[in-house]
C-alpha cells in the first residue's frame, strides 16, 4: 500500500479561513468519485456493455441500438461551457420538459440528453433551439471547442479563452449545426503555451515573442529561485544580484519564450499586451483511428491577440477550415489531408507562408524532416 | 462583506458586450444574468468579476494570482486565485475554484444537477463550467471564507474534491459501455475502482508531480488519454473482429462499391481489409492493429471481437516543459471482466504511482522519467518485459552494450514457451 503516515496529519489544512462561529469543522466524507449509475437512464442502465451499433438519424442525434432491441436516442447540443447557474437550470427545465431528465456531457462541454421515446426529439431539438442552445456536433462537423480558463479564471493566461471560442463558435456556427465536413473537426485553444487545451485539427494556442519582463524587487521574496531556474527548458535563467537584491536574469539570446518560468515565478512577466500573440497549429489528432494518433504542427505565428472579436485568427481558421473542407476526401482527418497533398500544398491553397520557423529546432527535431526523394511539386 | 450597497456601481463593459449577440451561447450573457440578480448574494462579486474581465480585454492581461488554500483533513483541490487588482474590483478580491469530481462519463439527472445550481448559488458565484481539461466541474467563484462551507455541502451531496498540485489528479472516461457498442471495457468501473483506491494521493498531495488517469472504451479514444494522461487505458480486443457480412452487403449497396473501397477497404492502416467480389469483407485479423476506422464506418455490419480488454500506455503529458509527449505502450493487452481482473488492474496503477513516487523528479512527469531513464529500467521497475507492440521499430543506434543478449534472448523465448499473449492476468 502507499502510505506516508505524515499525510494524516492535519497539518495540510492551511487555515485562518473559517469563520470562527465554526469552531471545528467538518471531517470530509472521502467518497471520491460517485457511482455513475444513480445518475444514468434506466435504459442505459439495463443496456449496459449490451449495445450492438448506432447510427445518426440527422446532425445532433444519435441512436443506439441494444442487442436487446431497446432504442435510445441522445440529443447533443453546444454550451458555452462556463455556465451560469440560470443556464444550467434552463438544460434542466428542458431535459425534464422534453426529455427524461437524464443528460451527459461530452469533453466538449455539449450536453446530451438521453431519451426512450423518439417522438421526444423533434420538440426537444425544437425546444433547445428556441432557447439558443445549436444542435449538431456530431459525426463529420465542427464540434465545440475545447478551451481552457484564460482572463476569466487563469493566473498566467495570455489571451481569454472563452472570448476566442465564442467568437468562433459564432462563425462556425454553421459547421456544428451540419455534417457536411470531410470528417470531424475537432479545434482547441490554449491560453498559454503549456498548452491545456490539447491537441487539435486546429489548434489556436497563445504564442509568446519575447522573454519575461523581471520585476526584481519581488523576485527575492515570491520565487523559489532554484526551482525557476532548474523550470527553464534551455538553460537561460540564472541567478543573479540585481540591485543588491536577489534575483534572476535571464541569456535573452538562449530564452525560447515559453512562459515557464512564470507560473513558480509571477514576477517573471512572460505578458506583454503587443508581445503575447496567437499561433495556430493543424493536424493533430486523438484518435488511433487509421493513422496513429498525431500533435499537432505549425501554421502560422504571429497573429495579434485582438479581443474581443480576434479577427485575425478567425480569418486563418476561416481559410484552413475552407481549404480542408474542398479538398479532402470523406473520412480524412485535417492531418491525413496534409500528409496526402503535402505541406506545400498546405500553404499554397490556405495563402500562408512557410519560414524558417516552421523547421523543427527542438529535440528530435531531425525525424521530422524529410530524408526522402518524396516531393510534392 | 458581500452585499455592500457602496460596492454597486455597475461596471461598463462595452468590449464584452460585443460577445453577446450571434448564434453561440455566450457566457457573458450568463455572467450578466448573476451580476444581475439583484437579490443574490453573489451579484456585487459578478459585477466586479466583469468589471475585472472588461479590464483584461482593455489590457490583455489576466490579473489573477494563485495562492494556498484547502478544506480541513484535504492539501489540494481547490484552486486559490486573489485579484491583482482588488482596489478597484474588491467584491471579486478572492474568486477560487472548487475541482469537484464527476461521475464516470460525465452522467448526471437534471435533479443532481439543480442540486449543485442551488448549493453554488447559495455560497459560491453561481458560475459552473462543465467540465475543465481534466474532467472536473469546476464550481468558480468561492469566497476563503464560504470555501469549507461550500465544500461540505458539495460533499454531502456524495461529491469530493478532485485533485491540483503534486497529486493524483481527476481522471476522465468516456461515455464507455453505457451507450456505445465500441466499448471494450468498463471504463466506469475501472475508473472509480483506481481513483477511489488511491484517493490519499489525490487529497494529501505528496508526489513529484501531477499524475493523471483516463480511460477510453476504445481506440477512438474520446477522452484524448494517450495524449493527456500518465496512465491511459484503452479498450482493445485479442480475438477477431466481427463481422455481419448481410449488413456488409447492405451497407455496400447503400453506398456504392467504389465509395466503400475508397473510404473503408483503402484507409485500413495495416491493409488488412478486402472486398471480396460478392460484396462481402475479408478481414486478414492478424494484421488488423484495432485502429477502429472500419467500425467507425460500417457501425451496424463491423464491431469489436468478443476478447475485449485493455491496453495500458504510460506516459502522456502537455507542453510543460520538455514538449508535449504521447502515453507508450506498456501493456498490450489486460483482460478486464472478473474482480481479480480488476484487482490486478489497480495492483498494476499502484506499482506505477509508487515507481512514480520513489524515481521521479520534483516537478517531473512519468513520461519524462522514462525519457531520462529509458524505457528498458521502466519496465523493470514495474515489472514488466519487453514486448513488439511497445515500439514503432526496435533500436536504430548501435550504441548499446549487449553483452548478456543471450540470456535475455532465452528469457523471451521462455516466456514464449510459457504463455500465448502477453496479458500481465494470463498466468
Amino acid at each position: 500500500m502507499i502510505r506516508r503516515d505524515f499525510k494524516h496529519s492535519s497539518t495540510y489544512f492551511l487555515g485562518g479561513i473559517m469563520s470562527e462561529a465554526q469552531e471545528k469543522p467538518r471531517t470530509a466524507d472521502e467518497v471520491g468519485v460517485p457511482d455513475h449509475h444513480q445518475y444514468m437512464h434506466p435504459l442505459l442502465n439495463k443496456n449496459h456493455g449490451n449495445w450492438d451499433y448506432h447510427d445518426r438519424p440527422r446532425a445532433g442525434v444519435l441512436r443506439h441500438v441494444s442487442k436487446s432491441g431497446d432504442v435510445v436516442f441522445s440529443v447533443r447540443a453546444g454550451t458555452q461551457r462556463q455556465m451560469d447557474v440560470y443556464t444550467i437550470r434552463k438544460l434542466c427545465d428542458i431535459g425534464d420538459e422534453y426529455g427524461d431528465g437524464h443528460v451527459r456531457f461530452t469533453t466538449r462541454s455539449n450536453i446530451e440528453y438521453i431519451i426512450a421515446d423518439e417522438a421526444k426529439v423533434a420538440p426537444m431539438i425544437e425546444a433547445l433551439e428556441e432557447a439558443g442552445f445549436p444542435v449538431g456536433g456530431t459525426g463529420a462537423s465542427v464540434s465545440m471547442i475545447s478551451h481552457t480558463q484564460g482572463w476569466l479564471h487563469c493566473d498566467i493566461p495570455g489571451t481569454d479563452a472563452s472570448g476566442v471560442v465564442k467568437g468562433l463558435m459564432d462563425y462556425l456556427h454553421k459547421e456544428f449545426i451540419q455534417e457536411r465536413m470531410p470528417n470531424r473537426v475537432r479545434i482547441t485553444t490554449s491560453c498559454c503555451q503549456i498548452n491545456c487545451g490539447g491537441q487539435g485539427d486546429i489548434a489556436i494556442n497563445v504564442q509568446y515573442t519575447k522573454p519575461p519582463t523581471i520585476n526584481h524587487d519581488l523576485v527575492a521574496n515570491v520565487c523559489e529561485r532554484p526551482a525557476v531556474v532548474a523550470r527553464c527548458p534551455v538553460a537561460a535563467i540564472r541567478p543573479a544580484m540585481v540591485d543588491g537584491k536577489p534575483s534572476l536574469e535571464i541569456d535573452e539570446k538562449k530564452c525560447v519564450c515559453c512562459g515557464a518560468c512564470y507560473p513558480p515565478c509571477p514576477p517573471m512577466q512572460i505578458n506583454g499586451a503587443d508581445s503575447t500573440k496567437i499561433a495556430i497549429w493543424v493536424g493533430g489528432k486523438h484518435s488511433n483511428a487509421r493513422s496513429k494518433p498525431t500533435f499537432h504542427k505549425l501554421a502560422i505565428a504571429n497573429l495579434p491577440n485582438n479581443p474581443p472579436h480576434w479577427p485575425e485568427v478567425g480569418a486563418v481558421v476561416r481559410k484552413i477550415i475552407e481549404a480542408y473542407k474542398a479538398d479532402a476526401k470523406d473520412w480524412e482527418r485535417m492531418g491525413e489531408w496534409i500528409d496526402r497533398i503535402g505541406w506545400k500544398a498546405f500553404f499554397d491553397m490556405t495563402d500562408l507562408a512557410f519560414t524558417k520557423h516552421h523547421l523543427d529546432t527542438w529535440t528530435g527535431a531531425r525525424k521530422n524532416m524529410n530524408s526522402s526523394s518524396h516531393i510534392h511539386f | 462583506m458581500q452585499g455592500d450597497p457602496k460596492a454597486g456601481k455597475q461596471h461598463a463593459t462595452p468590449i464584452l458586450d460585443e460577445l453577446e449577440s450571434g448564434p453561440w451561447p455566450s457566457f457573458v450573457t450568463g455572467l450578466k444574468r448573476l451580476r444581475d440578480s439583484k437579490d443574490k448574494k453573489y451579484a456585487p462579486m459578478m459585477n466586479d468579476l466583469l468589471g475585472q474581465l472588461e479590464h483584461s480585454y482593455e489590457e490583455r492581461k489576466g490579473f489573477w494570482k494563485g495562492g494556498t488554500l484547502s478544506v480541513y483533513g484535504y492539501g489540494g483541490g481547490v484552486i486559490p486565485r486573489f485579484s491583482e487588482v482588488a482596489e478597484e474590483f474588491p467584491e471579486s478580491k478572492e474568486f477560487h475554484t472548487l475541482r469537484i469530481m464527476p461521475p464516470p462519463g460525465f452522467h448526471y439527472t437534471t435533479d443532481i444537477l439543480r442540486k449543485l445550481c442551488d448549493i453554488w448559488e447559495e455560497h459560491g458565484s453561481g458560475l459552473i463550467a462543465l467540465h475543465g481539461q481534466s474532467g472536473d466541474i469546476m464550481f468558480q467563484g468561492c469566497t476563503s471564507e464560504n470555501t469549507q462551507i461550500a465544500f461540505d455541502e458539495l460533499n454531502k451531496l456524495g461529491f469530493d474534491l478532485g485533485g491540483a498540485g503534486p497529486a493524483l489528479r481527476t481522471a476522465m472516461s468516456c461515455v464507455g459501455a453505457a451507450r456505445c457498442e465500441q466499448s471494450c471495457f468498463d471504463e466506469g468501473r475501472a475508473h472509480r475502482g483506481i481513483i477511489n483506491k488511491f484517493l490519499d494521493e489525490m487529497h494529501r498531495p505528496s508526489l513529484p508531480y501531477k499524475f493523471k488517469f483516463k480511460f477510453s472504451g476504445c481506440g477512438n479514444d474520446c477522452v484524448n488519454s494517450i495524449q493527456r494522461a500518465d496512465f491511459a487505458l484503452i479498450g482493445t480486443w485479442r480475438d477477431d473482429m466481427k463481422v455481419n457480412q448481410e449488413e456488409v452487403k447492405k451497407h455496400i449497396a447503400k453506398k456504392g462499391r467504389k465509395y466503400t473501397i475508397d473510404t473503408v477497404i483503402s484507409m485500413c492502416p495495416t491493409r488488412a481489409l478486402s472486398l471480396n467480389d460478392d460484396d462481402t469483407l475479408d478481414v486478414d485479423n492478424k494484421s488488423c492493429v484495432r485502429c477502429m476506422h472500419c467500425i467507425n464506418v460500417m457501425t451496424k455490419a463491423l464491431s469489436p471481437g468478443d476478447d475485449r480488454g485493455a491496453s495500458v500506455m504510460i506516459g502522456g503529458k502537455r507542453s510543460l516543459k520538455v514538449g508535449d509527449m504521447m502515453g507508450i505502450m506498456v501493456l498490450p493487452f489486460i483482460k478486464l471482466e472478473t474482480d481479480e481482473d480488476f484487482e490486478k488492474l489497480e495492483e498494476f496503477a499502484e506499482t506505477c504511482i509508487e515507481f512514480f513516487a520513489d524515481n521521479a523528479l520534483e516537478h517531473e512527469r512519468i513520461g519524462e522519467t522514462i525519457d531520462r531513464i529509458g524505457l528498458p529500467a521502466f519496465l523493470e521497475g514495474v515489472g514488466v518485459e519487453a514486448d513488439p507492440n511497445m515500439v514503432n521499430h526496435p533500436r536504430t543506434s548501435s550504441y548499446v552494450r549487449t553483452d548478456d543478449f543471450d540470456e535475455e534472448a532465452a528469457k523471451w523465448f521462455e516466456r514464449k514457451a510459457k504463455q500465448e499473449g502477453r496479458a500481465i492476468n494470463d498466468e
